[in-house]
């Protein structure tokens, strides 16, 4: 028993590593990057092209169909997608920690309606519910100023959070009913504390270890929502200065036929280690703060 | 028990009409469809274009909705559906032909999927904690960490592209259920060519039972009446499948009606990287083109699906849990 | 009355863990005989659970068991999975603690017992059902025939326990082991399920035994006592004797540490069980004693007869003199 769980935060501690040096090459881009987002590896001419180099000294990983070093432009599109993911995961857990404390405290309608929508919601292939989202933000115009235009950053993150608000709500709404009956906060309440006090002083520092770890996983699903859109298309486009995981990736379907296969490995298995990385890391938080898995047997 | 499954089926008709009226007033809002018509159909005539108003029912106005949604149910429910805006093609033979595609990739790879997730599942969990444990319980994380378009894009560039090159000929086909110009029907060659999509959502399921079966049984494994059961007497194999299994089962089945959603997402994503005409391709080229009347039959069906699901799981965990109170 | 029907011998029980071995038991001699109630005490993690769960081969399979334990004459240490079916529930049945997690909660009671019956006899569904619901009588659970047929849940904690006791008589088993059958219970649920334990043995003459540690419960039923400190036996006896003379340090402090009429105070023992990871050396109770002496700690000492009861003491033929408990 007490080998697994070793195992299992080995993995989490790997990941951990893992994930940090990325962060690390993200944030210290400029020096890491051998070269410009959209900077060519080399001046082309007739005879010596650079497109669709694959893999040698002066361009890492390859490069793309106008001459880009690949392994430059993931470090840079790595650093977008983790932006995104930071914080769509942030925000959303903020809203849902918010609503779900009010559906536990208040119970009643609210409640009821609340979990019902969630209910449906989460139940829906989760790319159908994006798009239906994404097309409504986008056409309904007096929201534009505060979500920005459909292919920006600011859209996508907008997005994830009306998406990615109910599991935290869910969560939270149990933890709340769960402790609204325990006796310390009977004694807050009896000392005359008011629901907000209540909610941020005893139930939130309570439920700390359950939302940080949906927080981690609300992180992954965030890099991998950004991904999809921009595989199919419909993802932010970071403007001339910039490029996203979501957009590389989306780039592996033209490179796949004709065989360029640096163009699909690459940027695919970025996205799967930092999302397997994130994944693992919440996996072992949940391992760490769930009092239930102690001694496991 | 049967009037416990006659209310939550009552439930369910109010819980329907309201969610596919908020969807409809999505999709108005999201799709436009007044200007989608306009930007496919530029040179339409008035006539033409207030046609196209009347018979989707398109006025405007809360009220307007909701006059509108309920003739578009109307029509919907009497097999009347407005025609597509591109093309002016008749909505259900296509709709049915996806379909009929999506059940049979659906249904093929979510059958394998579970039998193999929950075997592993099974098979991991009877013994814990070693070698065997550990390589299992990391491949379905790292399968659970792979959308399913970077494992088609991989499976697509060894089977096809690359095995092309090595061997002279691709093994497997990559898009369509046939190849271009097959006319009939050849089961061979269907099969060939649901190889590779069924795997991708195979990999998924496979990832997602091995992980629920593992922790279902082992919870009931270290759970007293097991030891009770070996108290008795009787042989192992019995107390593994009366016992264990059964018990194990009862939460996965209940989980297994509620992922229906995330099935049918992952084979929407599927279908789409494998030009595999079925119901996500059929989605995503409505949404495309803003198509409302393509789009609000998928909509309505598939809300018909989940929250159909969402009643099987609650029916189904209360038949099959006697600890489950029929009284709520 | 002085056949063995249970006996073990230098009983050892060892947990490998990742950071060493943990020696749960570590040593047991103890003979049940035809017809009586032997009653095991000890504070938890003496061991007493553990040691039965062992005799029926029902601890992980990472423990390691050695010695012997015999039922009449067969050999239960390292018995082929076969043996140890046929002993499980004909010969041997058990009792457990909680009787809320000890019952399939997704099978009727009755389906329960037929399959206990079933197990060792080759009869139909129909009459091992009636055999069910004829020991579900016999424990005294009214309407046996509805209730045979209603779920563990709907089942209150006495009428459960009740359950597993006709569970565990259906065989007429030789020996009967009871784990802390009443502690989950309220206490006037607690006496009548004693009184069933006690009705039952006499019925049968099966020998029970009744792990617990409720010395008052022991007082209460037992005909002999056996206690238990970190793995091994301390002192035995008939209950009469050692509650009147205890002559190990631990009964004597277990015997302190109950309520009694016209004591002022209780005396709990001082300190807390060792960890077996690493037992002291010598008498494994020495730290907590206050009448160790060096050769306690040099030389574990062995069961020797002291006047009527028997003790793992240095000291047993001093203390006993001691008028104190």
């Amino acid at each position: 028993m007490a080998f697994r769980r070793f195992v299992r935060h080995r993995g989490a501690l790997v990941s951990s590593i893992i994930l940090g040096t990325m962060i690390l090459f993200v944030i210290l881009a400029p020096f890491t990057a051998r070269y410009g987002v959209n900077e060519a590896v080399f001046k082309t001419s007739i005879e010596n092209p650079n497109q669709f180099l694959s893999p040698r000294g002066i361009a890492w990983l390859g490069t793309d169909d106008i001459g880009r070093d690949l392994y430059s432009r993931l470090i840079y599109g790595l650093r977008v997608s983790i932006f995104i993911g930071l914080a769509a995961a942030f925000f959303g857990t903020v809203l849902g920690v918010t609503i779900g404390a009010i559906a536990g405290l208040r119970g009643g309608w609210i409640d009821d309606v609340l979990m019902r929508v969630t209910d449906l919601f989460l139940a829906f292939p989760f790319l159908v519910t994006l798009l239906v989202l994404r097309s409504v933000m986008s056409s309904v115009s007096w929201l534009e100023p505060f979500v920005g235009k459909p292919t920006s950053i600011r859209f996508v993150i907008v997005l994830f959070v009306l998406f990615g608000w109910m599991g935290v709500a869910r969560l939270m709404r149990g933890q709340v009913l769960a402790l609204k009956e325990r006796e310390f906060v009977e004694a807050a309440r009896a000392l005359g504390a008011g629901p907000v006090r209540i909610v941020v002083r005893h139930l939130l520092p309570n439920a700390i270890g359950p939302i940080l770890v949906a927080l981690t996983f609300a992180v992954s699903s965030a890099i991998i929502g950004e991904a999809t859109l921009g595989f199919f298309g419909y993802g932010p486009q970071p403007g001339a200065g910039s490029t996203s995981l979501g957009k590389l990736v989306g780039g592996a379907k033209g490179a796949l036929l004709p065989g360029y296969w640096w163009l699909v490995v690459f940027p695919c298995v970025l996205l799967v280690l930092s999302t397997l990385c994130v994944n693992f890391i919440g996996d072992g938080l949940r391992d760490a703060t769930d009092p239930k898995l102690d001694g496991t047997r | 028990m049967l009037r416990f499954v006659l209310r939550r089926l009552l439930w369910a008709v109010p819980m329907v009409l309201i969610v596919t009226f908020l969807v409809y007033v999505a999709l108005r809002v999201g799709t436009n469809p007044l200007a989608s018509y306009l930007r496919v159909n530029q040179r339409a005539s008035a006539k033409k274009i207030q046609q196209y108003i009347e018979t989707n029912g398109l006025y405007e106005g809360f009220g307007g909705y909701l006059r509108g949604y309920f003739q578009w149910l109307q029509g919907f429910v009497t097999f009347d559906w407005p025609r597509s805006i591109k093309g002016s093609r008749e909505v259900w033979p296509e709709f049915r032909d996806a379909m009929m595609n999506t059940l049979r990739l659906g249904l093929t790879a979510t059958g394998i999927g579970i039998l193999i997730g929950l075997s592993l599942g099974v098979f991991v969990a009877l013994k814990p904690g070693g070698l065997r444990d550990t390589t299992v319980n990391t491949g379905a994380f790292v399968a659970i960490s792979t959308p399913p378009y970077v494992s088609a894009l991989i499976l697509q560039l060894v089977f096809a592209v690359y095995w092309n090159r090595w061997f002279g000929s691709s093994l497997l086909p990559t898009s369509g259920v046939y190849p271009p110009g097959n006319r009939g029907f050849d089961l061979f060659l269907m099969i060939k060519h649901m190889v590779l999509p069924v795997t991708v959502v195979v990999i998924q399921i496979v990832a997602v039972y091995t992980r629920y079966m593992r922790a279902s049984l082992l919870e009931v494994l270290n759970s007293e009446y097991m030891r009770t059961a070996r108290s008795k007497g009787i042989s192992e194999r019995r107390v593994l499948v009366r016992h264990a299994l059964r018990n194990a089962l009862i939460p996965i089945v209940t989980v297994a009606a509620i992922d229906i959603g995330a099935i049918l997402g992952g084979l929407i994503i599927t279908e789409r990287i494998f030009s595999y005409p079925g119901l996500g391709d059929f989605f995503l080229g409505a949404y495309d083109n803003g198509d409302f009347p393509q789009m609000m039959p998928w909509m309505f069906f598939f809300t018909l699906v989940v929250i159909f699901f969402n009643l099987v799981a609650d029916v189904s965990y209360a038949v099959l849990d006697p600890r489950i109170r029929l009284g709520r | 009355m002085t056949e063995n029907v249970l006996s073990l011998r230098d009983f050892r029980v060892t947990f490998p863990t990742l950071f060493g071995d943990v020696q749960a038991v570590r040593g047991v001699d103890l003979d049940v005989r035809a017809g009586e109630i032997l009653g095991v005490v000890g504070e938890s993690g003496s061991g007493k659970s553990v040691t039965f769960l062992g005799v029926m081969g029902l601890l992980p399979k990472s423990a390691r068991i050695s010695g012997s334990a015999t039922v009449g004459d067969t050999e239960l240490v390292g018995a082929s999975s076969r043996i140890m079916r046929e002993v499980r529930g004909r010969r041997v049945a058990m009792i457990f603690q909680d009787p809320l997690s000890a019952l399939n909660p997704t099978h009727r009671i009755g389906d329960q017992i037929v399959e206990m019956i079933q197990a060792h006899n080759k009869v139909s569904t129909k009459a091992a059902m009636s055999r069910a619901i004829e020991l579900l009588a016999e424990v005294g659970i009214p309407q046996p025939a509805e209730r045979a047929r209603q779920y563990p849940h709907e089942f209150s904690g006495g009428m459960r326990q009740r359950v597993m006791i006709a569970m565990a008589i259906a065989n007429d088993p030789e020996v009967l082991i009871a784990d802390e059958p009443t502690t989950a219970l309220d206490v006037t649920v607690q006496a009548q399920i004693l009184e069933i334990l006690q009705r039952i043995q006499s019925e049968l003459n099966a020998a029970v035994v009744l792990i617990t540690h409720d010395l008052g419960v022991v007082a209460r039923v037992a005909d002999r006592v056996q206690g238990m400190y970190a793995g091994r036996v301390v002192e035995r006896g008939s209950v009469e004797s050692v509650y009147d003379h205890p002559s190990h340090p631990y009964t004597r402090g277990l015997l302190q540490s109950l309520p009694t009429v016209g004591r002022e105070r209780l005396q709990p023992i001082p300190g807390a069980p060792p960890n077996m990871m690493d037992p002291p050396s010598g008498c494994a109770f020495r730290v907590r004693c206050p009448h160790a002496i060096e050769r306690c700690a040099d030389e574990m000492p062995s069961l020797l007869p002291v006047g009527d009861v028997e003790s793992a003491c240095w000291r047993a033929d001093e203390l006993s003199k001691v008028v104190g408990a």
